[in-house]
């Protein structure tokens, strides 16, 4: 199944959902980061369809476990498969998602145009986590994972990582 | 068209993924600098991941028990199709951005058409791999400006760099019975019509990087057919080396 056109999620198991999280970015549950298609019970097993965030995340092996142990857990039986399309895209990481990787100290990611411009270095645009700064610039278009730049403020000196925006 | 070609088909994309990823992968922990050297890598794992949603796609096709380690790890070398281009071996910095460029710009255009294929999977896999790869072609291309209008010595090596490697960039437009095959089924992608928009790509580059594509007329082709340079075993001789030396190992 490589196809999933719209989110179809049964609420009761969101809350089952919302304890999983991405191993690195611990602060981001998977219903936060909208990686989540699908979640029915059918004939009493969980199942579950996940889109990854990049091509190869190593992470969605390990959320792939994270879920069946979370159904385990409450005595529920949980499949899960990968669908690619529509590929994800950071319009799915929910408001709480984006208010939850800024505490954690990553830039969120901003709109395709202005991503365009700030990892062109053509804006100072990115705001530093740690001191809220504009002044801030690009260090590196690829970051500590796939998903992220590194970024430098110039007035607190902080290095910090930006998630870019992917459409 | 028979699985058996459409297969055939996958390998001539996936391959190339594959092997310039193990390519990149080589890098890891020997680039320049420590952002050059995570670039480089997060390519590498950006490919090795568009390599795995091909490969699972044929160990489905192939309706035998083959996974998609078997496809990477057990074939022999003629039975991979990837271009000349991706195999040839690491030298400098400006060498292995010059590689890249030269399959980025290329891989960018087919994916754009592959979105449009009539086969569900492969339009997913190749939608998923343009907004990776167009970040690929962003960071190559910097470099190629950044290099070729840096100092004398970077604009030489590069230049040198783009001297040897063009004469393997007229392959990845070559098109195989596969391919014309998948071609009439509207899976695949018509390459001989990507290569003038390639060479305008290419150009519009190198002319900021105040650089220049060499004047030749003689190409080096045989990937495609499973035909590899001396470099592909050694390649190979890595890249399967657990799966040889213990078969069935798991992680
Ligand atoms: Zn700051």
């Amino acid at each position: 199944m490589t196809v999933q056109l719209e989110q179809h999620i049964d609420p009761k198991l969101i809350p089952i959902l919302e304890g999983v999280h991405d191993p690195e970015i611990p602060v981001l549950s998977i219903m936060d980061m909208g990686v989540v298609r699908y979640a029915q019970m059918q004939e009493n097993i969980a199942k579950i369809k996940i889109t990854p965030t990049y091509s190869g995340c190593p992470a969605m092996d390990v959320i792939g476990d994270d879920i069946i142990d979370a159904f385990t857990k409450v005595n529920i039986k949980a499949e899960v498969s990968l669908v690619l399309s529509p590929a994800w895209t950071t319009d799915w990481i929910t408001s709480r998602g984006r208010k939850a990787l800024e505490v954690y100290g990553i830039a969120a990611p901003l709109s395709e145009e202005a991503d365009k411009e700030a990892l062109l270095g053509n804006k100072k645009i990115v705001k530093c986590t740690q001191c809220g700064s504009i002044h801030t610039k690009l260090v590196s278009q690829f970051g500590s994972t796939a998903c992220k730049a590194l970024f430098q403020c110039e007035d607190c000196l902080e290095p910090f990582d930006y998630f870019k925006c992917l459409k | 068209m028979k699985n058996e070609n459409k297969i055939q088909y996958i390998y001539g994309i996936a391959d190339n993924a594959l092997i310039l990823g193990q390519r990149l992968s080589e890098l890891c922990g020997h680039g320049p600098n420590l952002e050059t050297d995570i670039a480089m890598t997060n390519m590498a794992l950006d490919l090795l991941g568009q390599t795995r949603s091909y490969y699972q796609y044929v160990a489905q096709l192939s309706g035998d028990d083959k996974t998609e380690d078997d496809i990477a790890f057990l074939r022999s070398e003629r039975q991979y199709k990837n271009v000349l281009l991706v195999e040839q071996p690491n030298r400098h910095f400006g060498y292995v951005i010059t590689r890249q460029f030269f399959y980025d710009v290329f891989h960018l255009l087919l994916l754009q058409e592959l979105q449009n294929s009539s086969d569900e999977t492969l339009s997913a896999i190749a939608k998923k791999g343009i907004k990776e790869v167009s970040y690929h072609q962003r960071f190559s291309s910097d470099w190629i400006k950044r290099l070729g209008d840096g100092t004398e010595e970077s604009h030489q090596k590069v230049q040198e760099a783009i001297d040897d490697l063009w004469r393997f960039t007229d392959e990845l437009f070559h098109m195989t019975d596969d391919d014309d095959m998948a071609l009439q089924d509207n899976i695949g992608v018509n390459t001989i019509a990507l290569k003038e928009r390639y060479v305008q790509m290419v150009k519009e580059v190198f002319d900021e990087a105040t650089l220049t594509i060499p004047e030749t007329k003689w190409f080096q082709k045989g990937g495609k057919q499973g035909v590899h340079s001396e470099h592909m075993g050694y390649l190979l001789s890595d890249l399967q080396y657990m799966q040889r030396a213990y078969p069935n190992m798991k992680w």
